[in-house]
């Protein structure tokens, strides 16, 4: 870590690492409908995230990579299985976790400053200082200027930058992204692509990363998990040796090697992606 | 490629001038516009005004029954000289709006409270959620009746009755709002480690107040309804008591002259509302409040 980056939020013990290993093993989430049946989200998932990792999580629709997300974040509680952070077992709320949507939760009715200095004041920051360091964070992701604005003002790109900053001002040792770029057209996407992984070797946070785009796991992520249709559960883990930093996922998108790890990834998906619309369409 | 640089030249001699042509080309249509609409808001009012003077002049309409324009204008400038036989306008005019605002503030807090509270309790709100939808289908205003037996004739059943009838415009309002919050938010809030009562202060509240802020122009017309009401029902002062008077006495033109003096209170209290709302939403994207402008 270099001296450049603020400083972790004092309640994080191990201000020196950088991200937490993620160890997720026997994970089964059920849910109760309204109807009192149980649906099996996930079944029985295991994967791990070495600290510092960028690991994308690919499957079909509804195979249950949120629900997986959800359970790190302690935002749920598993039915059975377990996730560990940083070797902690996760109960309750797990600490130094950013979480960022496809949907960008901004606040509409706070202006782009408070927006992104929401994670630093509910961490108890005094004002000033949380104020400072979310207009550092302004600069970084490329808004200084923007700082009276409000959310609705903005453009979709932008308002992803927010969100961004946001996610990232509090140093997070995990960051969870529920297909973050999923809304945005093709060009903003690639940029915001460059974005994030120019801000993560700044960071070194451990990355889950849900995605429907192939390529886009392929060029971010160190690890891709593929996961069946539903119930899920792992299907196949590919560890992606592309050299870093990554440089531009425009142009790495043509090297052969990509291409190579692309299509092998994709052999894995596609039945399951088959299996998975076939299974709608026979529902409808 | 002469035809090119032709129209190149021309657009280059004068670009400033075609520029501001057409600006204000732009400003004169929307002037004629903004002009043609009050021409029309001036027409109707005088057609309606005019028509209604004419047709009972003539005798088409009663106006022993149906009042007179003239008669109504006579009998607000009586109400405001001579007064009342309960004492002058502004005596009764004082205790009903009184009596609204009371009820008015009473309904919106009890309303905000017990909407946000039930809204964020999905217990709560699937055990009360029917006995509200049987009480809301009932028809609140003949509570009224009982008021007045139960707390006499003074203030106290009119604020309440406005109150009754404000809470449940407020409170649906409030219950909704709550519910609609965007959990995304609420997630991420709760990830970064907020506590109950700081997602209640920085998500669920601001998110309810859109829809609180709605309500309240809707739940300050109910107000004044309960207040005026209760007083037909039984008072010994307010613009009620002078409706229901006027009623006794055969005299339209009292009835319709108080109608334009609660009017009038209801607008300036609206527009008191708006200037709430401009406050409290800048937040949101111009368009959205455009209907309420209506």
């Amino acid at each position: 870590m270099k001296s450049t980056h603020t400083p972790r939020p004092p309640d994080h013990p191990d201000a020196s690492a950088a991200g937490a290993r993620i160890e997720v093993s026997g994970l089964t989430k059920r849910y109760l409908t309204p109807k009192g049946e149980t649906f099996t989200a996930i079944r029985d998932v295991t994967v791990a995230v070495e600290a510092g990792q960028f690991c994308s999580i690919v499957g079909p629709t509804g195979c249950g990579k949120s629900t997986t997300l959800a359970q790190v974040s302690g935002l749920e509680h598993p039915s059975a299985g377990s996730v560990s952070v940083g070797g902690n077992l996760v109960e309750g709320i797990t600490s130094g976790v950013s979480y960022m949507f496809q949907a960008d939760a901004l606040f509409p009715w706070k202006s782009v400053l408070s927006n992104i200095m929401m994670g630093p004041v509910l961490l108890g920051m005094p004002k000033r200082q949380a104020t400072d360091l979310a207009r550092d964070w302004l600069r970084r992701v490329g808004l200084a200027g923007f700082e009276d604005r409000y959310p609705h003002q903005l453009s979709g790109g932008m308002r992803k930058r927010v969100a961004m900053a946001a996610a990232l001002i509090n140093n997070p040792r995990i960051l969870l992204m529920d297909e973050p770029f999923g809304a945005l057209d093709v060009q903003t996407k690639a940029i915001m692509q460059n974005e994030l992984l120019k801000l993560w070797e700044e960071l070194r946070p451990s990355v889950l990363f849900i995605t429907h785009d192939l390529d886009e796991a392929v060029a971010l992520s160190d690890r891709v998990v593929i996961m069946t249709s539903s119930p899920g559960s792992v299907k196949d883990v590919f560890d992606i040796d592309l050299p870093r930093p990554r440089g531009n996922v425009q142009e790495i998108r043509h090297e052969e090697r990509f291409l190579e790890l692309q299509g092998r990834i994709w052999e894995s998906l596609k039945d399951e992606v088959t299996r998975a619309y076939a299974l709608t369409a026979g529902a409808a | 490629m002469t035809a090119l640089t032709h129209s190149e030249t021309r657009q280059s001699e004068k670009p400033v001038d075609t520029e501001t042509a057409v600006k204000n080309a732009g400003r004169i249509k929307a002037r004629r516009r903004s002009t043609s609409i009050w021409i029309g808001r001036i027409v109707l009012a005088v057609a309606v005004v005019g028509g209604w003077q004419w047709f009972t002049a003539v005798g088409w309409v009663d106006k022993f029954f149906f009042g007179q324009p003239s008669e109504i204008w006579d009998s607000l400038v009586k109400l405001f000289t001579e007064g009342t036989a309960f004492g002058t306008i502004w005596e009764n005019l004082g205790v009903t709006a009184q009596e609204a605002f009371l009820g008015f503030l009473l309904g919106t807090l009890v309303g905000v409270v017990l909407g946000i509270l039930l809204g964020s309790n999905k217990y709560l709100s699937a055990v009360v959620g029917p006995y509200i939808r049987i009480v809301n289908s009932i028809p609140r205003i003949v509570l009224g009746s009982i008021f007045i037996v139960a707390f006499g004739l003074g203030v106290f059943p009119k604020i309440l009755l406005a109150a009754v009838l404000v809470f449940f415009v407020v409170f649906f309002n409030a219950f909704q709002g709550v519910r609609e919050v965007d959990q995304n938010l609420v997630a991420n809030v709760r990830v970064l480690g907020a506590s109950p009562y700081q997602v209640a202060m920085h998500v669920t509240i601001p998110s309810a107040m859109t829809w609180i802020i709605a309500s309240l122009h809707t739940a300050f017309g109910f107000a004044i309804i309960g207040a005026l009401v209760a007083e037909v029902l039984g008072a010994q002062k307010g613009i009620g008591l002078i409706i229901s008077q006027a009623q006794g006495t055969f005299d339209p033109n009292t009835v319709f002259a108080c109608m334009v003096i609660i009017a009038v209170v209801t607008l300036f209290a609206e527009s008191l509302i708006n200037l709430l709302e401009h406050r409290l939403l800048k937040w949101r994207p111009p368009n959205r409040s455009e209907a309420q402008a209506i």
